[in-house]
């Protein structure tokens, strides 16, 4: 039997977590501030949520924002599942170069990714706006959905595949009648973590967008070096619920499916 | 379970592979298999017949596993053809042979229900949905699976799973039925019970099977004819009784039960062959050259074991009891003999003894018939 | 047959990788070499295909090693990147001593707490990582959460925004649950026989810690420090929101030279000069990366 955590153990945990969301849930409480000063409390109001929705250069760069995501991600999820299966179900010539282009973009500093790319763009005459910052953004996730799709597939049951092909489907068709839906969830987690990603990025974008093409981290950081705007603190407190609670609710529902896992065996 | 005795009297007249007319249903003609370096079939011929319940059996690592992907398109030859019904089929890829498999773990489809596992052949090739229903309750009444298609394959019990996948994989009427393992997820009550059915249902469909086993009595119990494999090559092939009775060498009479063998000399004898080991000279029926090295094997069951010197004659061996085993039916006894060998003796407990009329120490004398062993010069 | 399809998937990514990234790199190596012109392309010189062999001579001669010169001989760049270096390596071994206890306290709770922990350490890395640096602004200004705290606490205020403090503090709190999730994954598979054998063969808690579980799970650690020294040592929002302007980080650097200077081949020298040092760093974490998988 392992021996429950020591006094030690709870204190790293506490103090961890503590110094993780100490920032966030002080962003979220001034977001509710009355007084544009953060070092006064002017009492609960939702003066900023409201300022925020008649800024229409900050709901213009939301829309386009989740564009770029919602686009990205789908491109990096494809290409990402064909990735992990490549590289899972590997051994053909060339793997080791592929594994390791996947993992250089998992580390590489974003400013060298942002900026090998605008050349890319330039060079080939490509006008920057909503596709370069799309196809800057599917580069840049796509080792990471990658490496969420291969962990799965790592797991999976050979012989299902197998088994539907001796049942009479072509291998493409076991892929999609028996493989796909079955690593689905993720999938859908590949396609999460590339849109949030890619809904964070300031860097890839700033580089790769032109004019008329302007995200929200990009609004973000040109108001932030202005100075602390409690705007700010009203649209990432919307912005923290949001994923929160998608984060929280794809966790409920694979612990729920993973209870019934146990049930099974 | 209605019948060992009735299947066994239908199967003993079946045997198309001594009819030298009889077209196999399936032919390999020299098949070999390499991974890397490791051969894992070695130009294997093999005939398999219409109707017939055929056992792969070895242990694991012989290739057997190897040699039936390759039957159902999982492997491809390096060399040498593989046959349906005539036609070759070395290079036709898994989903357009008319050949199913049975998975060892069964490989049920999670995210389908028992019907649509069922279904899923079917639909593959093409049945009309109007009939697809009809053969699915066909096949789980079948399988004694009736009002379960709506459940999931987490929601059945181990043996429930174990035929639902035997019903998958023979919904579309496969041309041969392949099974890898198929009861070795099962404890061993359920086991026996299964090999009964599973001979019950290859029987009332008319339909050709091969199994996979590392398992020799469940072999014995549900096959025609046995492969016996070694290292990527079939040792011997033939019935249950004949793979027991005349095992081609000492490999396959090691495998298959367990034997007690004698090296020597091999003589000229009226009765056979006599070989003169260590322990004693024997004599039985069976073919060996004057002078080259030969195996006498005899099986414990066929040693009648004394409590009192029997009558002089041939083949006999004094010795005392070391240990025995009491296993309900048999008792098996481990008997040293005058050169410290240990041999074998089992006897049935035909009447009900609670006070054992051997122990430990006591001497006996083993005694066997020149028509219970064999010979073997390999 | 399966080996044909795989390389058939590999096929589209692969043609992606090379496209995206492994291209581009070659057209910053180009443009490095380039004349510093100002504003907007074509650099001086391109090659021109039509011309052959004779184009590439041409386009040989006419390399310019300008842009490197000036890195070495301008101490900006060099301080730059000593700095990127320092920084990303201190907040490196921070985050390992901050990192462990919380990775190997998680792997001590029960299971069903576990993954909730885990979970926790997981969720700010997907809340957006701007605003969470722009958080640390709101705490650390000199009117800010902080000192109002120090205030209440009666003691004095501090001044640590826009220095390095603010930069490692960032860098530790950004790059935290990067280093726990390494460490936690091979503290969580580590078979905890060992460490009951450990302790029956006469060890302390303390001795089989050290003996047993903390040699076992370098693995982690290096994985995990190499996943967060390579991208912060190119780390250009977090030296640039929480630093001042003396703190100079190579990414911030290329961004700058870039953004403000519009000195195109400037900014791609040092980024060819940041990878050419991360590339031992990028080597070692895929060799680390390939034996996880094996």
């Amino acid at each position: 039997m392992r021996r429950g955590p020591s006094t030690f153990n709870i204190a790293s945990i506490v103090l961890g977590l503590a110094f993780l969301y100490a920032p966030i849930v002080i962003l979220v409480i001034y977001s509710f501030n009355a007084s544009r000063l953060v070092t006064v409390w002017g009492g609960f109001s939702t003066r900023w949520y409201k300022a925020l929705l008649q800024d229409a250069q900050m709901l213009d760069a939301v829309w386009m924002t989740v564009r770029v995501g919602a686009v990205s991600a789908t491109f990096s999820t494809i290409l990402g599942v064909l990735a992990a299966i490549a590289l899972v179900r590997g051994g053909f010539r060339g793997r080791t170069v592929f594994a390791g282009g996947i993992y250089a973009t998992l580390v590489m500093p974003e400013v060298i990714l942002g900026l090998s790319l605008l050349l890319l763009f330039v060079s080939v005459g490509l006008p920057r706006g909503f596709w370069t910052v799309t196809l800057g953004h599917t580069t840049l996730t796509l080792a990471y959905a990658t490496v969420v799709v291969q962990a799965r597939l790592r797991s999976f049951d050979r012989n299902l595949e197998e088994a539907a092909q001796d049942l009479g489907c072509p291998p493409w068709k076991a892929f999609l009648l028996v493989t796909l839906p079955l690593i689905a969830p993720a999938v859908a987690a590949a396609w999460v973590l590339a849109f949030t990603l890619s809904l964070d990025d300031l860097v890839i974008a700033s580089f790769t967008s032109g004019p008329g093409a302007t995200t929200l981290p990009m609004r973000l950081y040109s108001q932030v070096r202005l100075g602390v705007d409690p705007k700010i603190n009203a649209i990432s407190t919307i912005l923290i619920g949001l994923v929160a609670t998608g984060v929280i609710a794809t966790y409920l529902v694979q612990q729920r499916a993973a209870r019934r896992g146990d049930q099974r065996s | 379970m209605n019948g060992r005795a009735q299947i066994g009297g239908i199967r003993s007249s079946f045997a198309p592979w001594e009819d030298p007319a009889a077209k196999p249903l399936v032919r390999f003609e020299g098949v070999s298999r390499a991974f890397g370096d490791t051969a894992a079939v070695r130009s294997v011929d093999l005939s398999i017949y219409e109707g017939e319940f055929f056992a792969l059996l070895g242990p694991s690592g012989c290739g057997k596993t190897t040699l039936m992907r390759l039957l159902a398109g999982f492997e491809s030859p390096d060399a040498g053809r593989i046959l349906l019904e005539g036609r070759d089929i070395s290079s036709c890829p898994p989903h357009q042979r008319p050949i199913h498999m049975m998975f060892q773990a069964y490989a049920l489809f999670p995210h389908l229900s028992v019907a649509g596992n069922i279904a899923f052949g079917l639909k593959r090739q093409g049945v009309p949905r109007t009939e697809i229903g009809p053969r699915v309750e066909e096949m789980l009444s079948l399988m004694k699976l009736e009002g379960l298609g709506g459940r999931r394959p987490d929601q059945l019990s181990g043996g429930q799973r174990q035929r639902v996948a035997l019903a998958r994989a023979l919904a579309p009427r496969p041309r041969i039925l392949l099974l890898d393992e198929p009861m070795a997820a099962l404890d061993r009550k359920l086991r026996e019970e299964t090999q009964f059915e599973l001979m019950a249902v290859q029987q009332s469909l008319g339909m050709t099977f091969m199994i996979v086993t590392h398992d020799q009595d469940e072999a014995m119990v549900v096959a025609d004819r046995i492969a016996i494999m070694r290292a990527g090559e079939i040792v011997q092939i033939g019935r249950p009784a004949e793979i027991y009775e005349t095992p081609v060498d000492r490999y396959v009479a090691g495998f298959v039960g367990d034997v007690n063998l004698f090296e020597g000399r091999a003589e000229a004898d009226p009765a056979g062959v006599r070989v003169v080991s260590p322990e004693g000279s024997f004599v039985a029926e069976g073919v060996a050259t004057p002078g080259q090295t030969a195996w006498l094997a005899v099986r414990p069951e066929k040693i009648a074991v004394h409590a009192e010197p029997p009558p002089p004659g041939e083949n006999c061996l004094a010795g005392k009891i070391v240990d025995y085993g009491y296993l309900g039916d048999w008792t098996t006894y481990l008997v040293e003999v005058e050169t410290g060998r240990t041999l074998r003796a089992a006897r049935a407990n035909a009447t009900r003894s609670v006070d054992r009329p051997l122990g430990c120490d006591d001497p006996v004398w083993l005694t066997f018939a020149p028509s219970s062993a064999v010979i073997l010069t390999r | 047959m399966r080996r044909g399809g795989s390389g058939l998937a590999a096929a589209l990514p692969l043609l992606w990788l090379a496209v995206f990234f492994a291209f581009p790199f070659m057209l910053v190596g180009r443009l490095s070499l380039s004349d510093t012109a100002l504003s907007i392309p074509p650099y001086t010189p391109r090659i021109d295909w039509n011309q052959g062999i004779a184009g590439l001579q041409t386009f040989a001669r006419g390399l310019d090693i300008e842009a490197y010169a000036r890195l070495i001989s301008d101490t900006l760049y060099l301080d730059a990147w000593l700095s990127s270096l320092r920084l990303a390596g201190i907040a490196t071994v921070l985050l390992l001593i901050i990192g462990y206890p919380i990775a190997y306290g998680i792997s001590r709770c029960p299971p069903a707490l576990r993954q909730a922990l885990v979970m926790a350490v997981i969720l700010p890395f997907w809340t957006s990582f701007l605003i969470r640096i722009y958080a640390w602004i709101a705490i650390l200004k000199p009117a800010g959460v902080l000192n109002i705290a120090l205030g209440a606490l009666g003691l004095p205020p501090v001044d640590i925004l826009n220095t390095e403090i603010a930069v490692l503090l960032g860098l530790v709190y950004a790059y935290l649950p990067f280093m726990v999730l390494p460490l936690y994954a091979v503290l969580d598979r580590q078979d905890h026989s060992l460490i009951e054998a450990a302790q029956d063969l006469g060890a302390t808690p303390f001795s089989a810690f050290w003996r047993v579980t903390f040699p076992l799970s370098l693995s982690g650690a290096a994985a995990g420090a190499l996943l967060c020294f390579i991208p912060m040592s190119g780390e250009f929002v977090i030296p640039d929101l929480l630093g001042g302007s003396e703190t100079l980080m190579l990414g911030r650097v290329i961004w700058t030279e870039f953004f403000a200077n519009r000195d195109w081949p400037a900014a791609s020298a040092v980024a060819i000069a940041l990878l050419a040092t991360l590339l031992v760093p990028i080597l070692l974490f895929e060799r680390q990366q390939k034996q996880v998988i094996a």
